[in-house]
């Protein structure tokens, strides 16, 4: 029997996927910004940042009253939580392209003072892992959300070497400090991408077969 | 915790229309059992098979074991009536002697079973009326008709009357379905808080009751126990789709 609450629960995984391509294309823009020094590109990433902030609000509002009015049980319960949850880490998503294109604007004022390799390796890695995740939460595909979060790991390690390598241009030369500053500040700003769109993963893990995976607890 | 009743392959019948099929479950001792289902999945007749009132009716029958504290209510030695009183039952409407007082309604059970001391039955009236969460209401006028009292009211002096029997098990068959919603708060309040002294087992077509009151809930279809877990993963994580799609609103 298909319901109105269906209709209802389509519409707020409508309103998640749309956030979630704007919070792509934000991260998108800032980093191609950085990586290609076209300070043209930052310009959608702040329009954009009030879009996804109001929809922010608007998903909420719409599980609550998801809540209150249909009091929704098992997977319809589990999927409102885990929207609530992928609602925060869409609008945090967005938060983190914003942040780059902050850096970004200092850093196109300022000269390169090496060539980028990691730092667009890592977004790369990072915007497919926000996409996958998506992706999982559209299918529900457990199997592509677990995949998500073997990925991690691989930008934990990305972002330190990151770190260690802009140390050794800080240490040999004081003045590079101020530039190789932010792109570490980048780098973190990806890694915490990756960790948003992990924590996605994790709750369409939850959302579909309901199972808790998170910080490898597993609770009876 | 002790398992009070040990439900083992039960099976019942209205005539040769098989009403309950290998019905296998556990209830614990101080918790509170809710039984959920669509109309005519047995969940009425389950409940009146444990305190053997299913045989009562006409050409209804019933095989298997209900074991109350280990001993089978349905061996030859067991009397249905001692049966009865150790395992109370609550009805869906609210059935108050008419002809009787509020007082009287709780006491008649008691007197029927011998008791005559006047002080020792006020006493009993009023600590019965007191777990039923009714005294305040009704002791200024305890020797009015029953049937002044409200819906609501009505209800809880028939746990007070079911209470007052001081049985180890209290069944209800949907004892909040014909109240408002004050009044259905009121019972599941009393619920919660008489479950510390009693075994409970609802019946209850309101999926929220069950997911409120319960610890443990069972889901039955067609005479059969599709699934029986903790109230908390039943409606958070049912293994079952039958009853996912049930507790959903898909079917029922």
């Amino acid at each position: 029997m298909e319901r109105k609450f269906d209709e209802e629960l389509k519409e707020l995984s409508g309103m998640l996927v749309k956030m979630g391509s704007l919070a792509q294309t934000m991260i998108h823009n800032s980093i191609k910004a950085l990586v290609d020094r076209d300070r043209a590109m930052l310009k959608d990433v702040y329009t954009l940042e009030d879009s996804v902030n109001l929809m922010h609000i608007e998903v909420d509002d719409f599980c609550l009253k998801l809540l209150a009015l249909r009091q929704p049980q098992a997977g319809d319960l589990r999927m409102v939580t885990a929207a609530i949850k992928i609602n925060t880490d869409l609008e945090r998503l967005g938060d983190q392209a914003v942040n780059i294109a902050q850096r970004t604007e200092f850093l196109l004022e300022r000269p390169i003072i090496k060539p980028l390799v990691d730092i667009p390796r890592e977004s790369t890695i990072a915007q497919k892992m926000v996409n996958d995740s998506l992706e999982a939460f559209i299918k529900k595909d457990v199997k592509l959300a677990e995949d998500v979060l073997t990925r991690d790991d691989i930008i934990d390690d990305i972002n330190n070497q990151v770190f260690r390598e802009l140390l050794t241009y800080m240490m040999s030369d004081h003045t590079t400090i101020p530039i190789a500053f932010d792109l570490i500040f980048v780098s973190k700003n990806i890694e915490r991408i990756a960790d948003h769109a992990t924590n996605i993963a994790e709750d369409v893990i939850f959302m579909v077969i309901g199972k808790d995976i998170r910080h490898h607890i597993a609770i009876k | 915790m002790a398992k009070k009743l040990v439900i083992e392959h039960l099976n019942a019948w209205f005539d040769n229309i098989q009403a309950l099929k290998d019905i296998n479950l556990d209830i614990e001792e101080n918790s509170v059992t809710a039984v959920i289902g669509p109309s005519g999945c047995g969940k009425t007749t389950f409940v009146r098979c444990l305190n053997r009132i299913h045989e009562v009716v006409d050409k209804a029958k019933v095989s298997g074991k209900v074991l109350l504290d280990g001993k089978d209510i349905y061996s030859s030695d067991m009397d249905p009536v001692l049966v009865r009183r150790r395992i109370g039952m609550v009805f869906q409407k609210p059935n108050p002697f008419p002809t009787m007082s509020i007082f009287e309604n709780v006491a008649a059970g008691l007197k029927l079973n011998g008791l005559k001391k006047k002080n020792e039955l006020a006493d009993a009236v009023e600590r019965s009326l007191k777990m039923a969460a009714l005294w305040d209401e009704v002791k200024d006028k305890l020797y009015k008709s029953a049937m002044a009292l409200s819906g609501g009211q009505q209800q809880r002096l028939c746990i007070a009357r079911t209470i007052a029997l001081e049985p180890e098990i209290i069944l209800m068959d949907e004892p909040a379905s014909a109240l408002d919603p004050i009044s259905t708060a009121h019972i599941e309040e009393l619920i919660q808080q008489i479950k510390e002294k009693y075994t409970i087992v609802i019946v209850t077509h309101n999926m929220q009751q069950a997911a409120r009151v319960s610890d443990y809930t069972g889901f039955f279809l067609l005479g059969e126990l599709i699934e029986f877990n903790k109230t908390s993963d039943i409606f958070t994580n049912p293994k079952d789709k039958r009853t996912e799609d049930y507790i959903t609103g898909r079917f029922g």
